[in-house]
């Protein structure tokens, strides 16, 4: 087993960001909220769009508009070449061998659902496994629970510890010969646990166990290298990496991908069609079924761009500075706990206060112009393990500031006082 | 400047909340609703003793945050010794005033209920404050399934 450290977190360097300026590409930073200036910290929801992800959107539909891959007009040519050069876009993101591993679909939900139906079903018999572990979203439960319903499978859970931590030898304990499939979050929404993804994946690919990587929380916030990760299937959203909303990337294997039935049937995932049979197209397009979502693709190719003038690295290294700082300055306030704390950590903050409910908490800071997202994050499992009904989230990225993280002190601290 | 937030999380509510009166199981109770907020993870069990149409006793138990407790806590205690009809107009005038509905007399009619007239301005925490009237409501009309604001 290897024991190497993740290379793209690097606790203690210094970052060269100039968050400043950074701020000035997100418009939607500077604005009030009941007369407050706005503090978002809910970026493991959704984060916030940078200009050029807003001006490629709004260009597309401005001027080259068209669909794709079927008409000889030139704007059908222009937005097709667009939309296909968002894969290769992708593909240099995540490094993977081939732009055809990279499927566009919906979100990081959808690409579970897709993994689960093309690939996993056919692999499944009634008493095989499927293992997870006990801090995944529901996007990476329900969609086995489904799987398992439909085909007489067992969905395992590998624990965690009381840090939020997997539980490496549990979970290798829990791979037997009857498992077939692993389905691991990179990240974890609700703590901010960094799983060691690559000892996971090479301890199941020992068995011959492929590996699924709900990568939804890693993508906006670390280097992701699936040649280097060497897992089967990696899922993220554009969304929640400061693209837009319903576009989402379901990469895998190419040999694996050529294996799958298409997970939808429609336009453009065919070859040729009589009434007879069908003819499935090549990969990626034969699972992309339909008009996709040509603006979203494209503006996620621009969000990657924006991305890759940054650096994954910088992002990254700024990042550890914030949570380290928050981190500090949350555990000074009395009666507050940290749900969550890996030694290797994200810029998630989850946290409960004595005495004061999250909800009450999110609605007091809400007042101040700051936004935390409240509740069980999609996570009810996870909430279930540390016994809390509820937790509050303050999820950091590149663009905030140690400045914000003093108001939420602030702002904590007047909640403390109204409960006082 | 008197703020929201000290409108919402008036004394009374804040003390009810901390404290929450009629918090138990009642024994012998002859009606029982469960009522849960999937969205925030809020629930409770309300238990009601009906002596004929009206309500002798009533009591509930769960978890939930500030608003969801002090709004069981205080609708208990308003509701003690009310019939079946005075109950669901209080829930009728309690509704309008939190979901901002105008209406004149509310003030007047709803006693210590009113200190929740602060919620009309966070529409997110309405489901909050009328969980446990949606559970009531299960509870008088003996319906099985647990109620949900979603």
């Amino acid at each position: 087993m290897t024991t190497t450290m993740t290379p793209e977190v690097v606790v203690g360097v210094r970052s060269h960001l100039d968050v400043e300026k950074i701020r000035r590409d997100f418009p939607a930073l500077h604005q009030k909220v009941y007369g407050k200036p706005l503090v978002y910290l809910d970026n493991a929801a959704t984060s916030q769009k940078p200009q050029a992800v807003i001006d490629a959107i709004t260009r597309f539909f401005t001027i080259e508009n068209s669909n794709i891959h079927r008409g000889v007009h030139y704007l059908s040519e222009q937005a097709t070449r667009a939309y296909e050069e968002a894969r290769v876009k992708v593909k240099e993101f995540i490094n993977a061998r081939e732009a055809r591993e990279v499927i566009f679909c919906r979100s990081t939900t959808e690409g579970v659902n897709l993994v689960a139906q093309s690939f996993a079903r056919r692999l499944v018999k009634p008493g095989d496994e499927i293992l997870i572990t006990a801090m995944e979203h529901h996007s990476n439960i329900v969609p086995w629970q489904i799987l398992c319903e439909q085909t007489g499978a067992v969905l395992r859970v590998a624990p965690i510890n009381d840090a939020g931590e997997l539980l490496l030898p549990e979970f290798e304990k829990l791979l037997n010969p009857k498992t077939r499939l692993v389905s691991v979050a990179h990240i974890s929404n609700a703590l901010g646990t960094i799983n060691p993804v690559e000892q996971i994946i090479e301890t199941a690919h020992r068995r011959k166990i492929p590996v699924v990587i709900d990568g939804a929380q890693a993508a906006p916030h670390l280097k992701i290298d699936v040649q280097q990760l060497d897992c089967d299937f990696y899922l993220f959203s554009g969304h929640k990496m400061f693209g837009p909303t319903g576009i989402g990337v379901a990469y895998g294997k190419a040999h694996l991908l050529e294996a799958m039935p298409p997970y939808q049937g429609g336009g453009d995932m065919i070859l040729s069609v009589t009434l007879e049979k069908t003819t499935y197209n090549v990969i990626p397009h034969k699972f992309e079924a339909g008009t996709p979502n040509i603006a979203g693709t494209i503006g996620l190719g621009a969000t990657i761009d924006y991305l890759a003038g940054i650096g994954m690295e910088n992002i990254a290294a700024y990042e550890q500075e914030l949570l380290e700082y928050g981190t500090e300055k949350l555990s000074s306030i009395p009666g507050l706990r940290l749900i969550g704390t890996a030694k290797k950590k994200a810029s998630i903050l989850s946290f409960v206060m004595d005495g004061i409910h999250p909800h009450d908490i999110g609605t007091i800071l809400d007042r101040e112009g700051i936004a935390v997202r409240t509740g069980h994050h999609c996570a009810q499992p996870v909430m279930q393990r540390f016994g809390v009904p509820a937790t509050v989230r303050a999820s950091l990225a590149f663009y905030n500031t140690k400045e914000e993280i003093d108001a939420l002190v602030a702002g904590l601290l007047e909640a403390g006082k109204v409960f006082g | 400047m008197i703020s929201e937030i000290s409108l919402l999380y008036q004394e009374v509510i804040i003390d009810h909340s901390k404290r929450p009166r009629n918090f138990r199981v009642l024994e012998g109770a002859d009606r029982k609703a469960e009522g849960y907020n999937p969205l925030c993870g809020d629930r409770l069990v309300l238990f009601l003793k009906m002596d004929g149409d009206r309500i002798a006793e009533i009591a509930f138990q769960g978890s939930g945050c500030a608003i969801s407790t002090a709004s069981a806590s205080i609708m208990t205690a308003e509701l003690k010794g009310k019939t079946v009809k005075e109950a669901k107009e209080i829930f009728e005038k309690f509704h309008q005033m939190v979901t901002g509905t105008p209406n004149g007399d509310w003030e007047m009619r709803l006693g210590k209920l009113a200190a929740f007239s602060g919620v009309s301005q966070f529409p997110v925490r309405v489901k909050c404050a009328s969980l446990c009237w949606h559970t009531l409501k299960a509870a008088l009309e003996e319906k099985k399934e647990t109620v949900s604001t979603e």
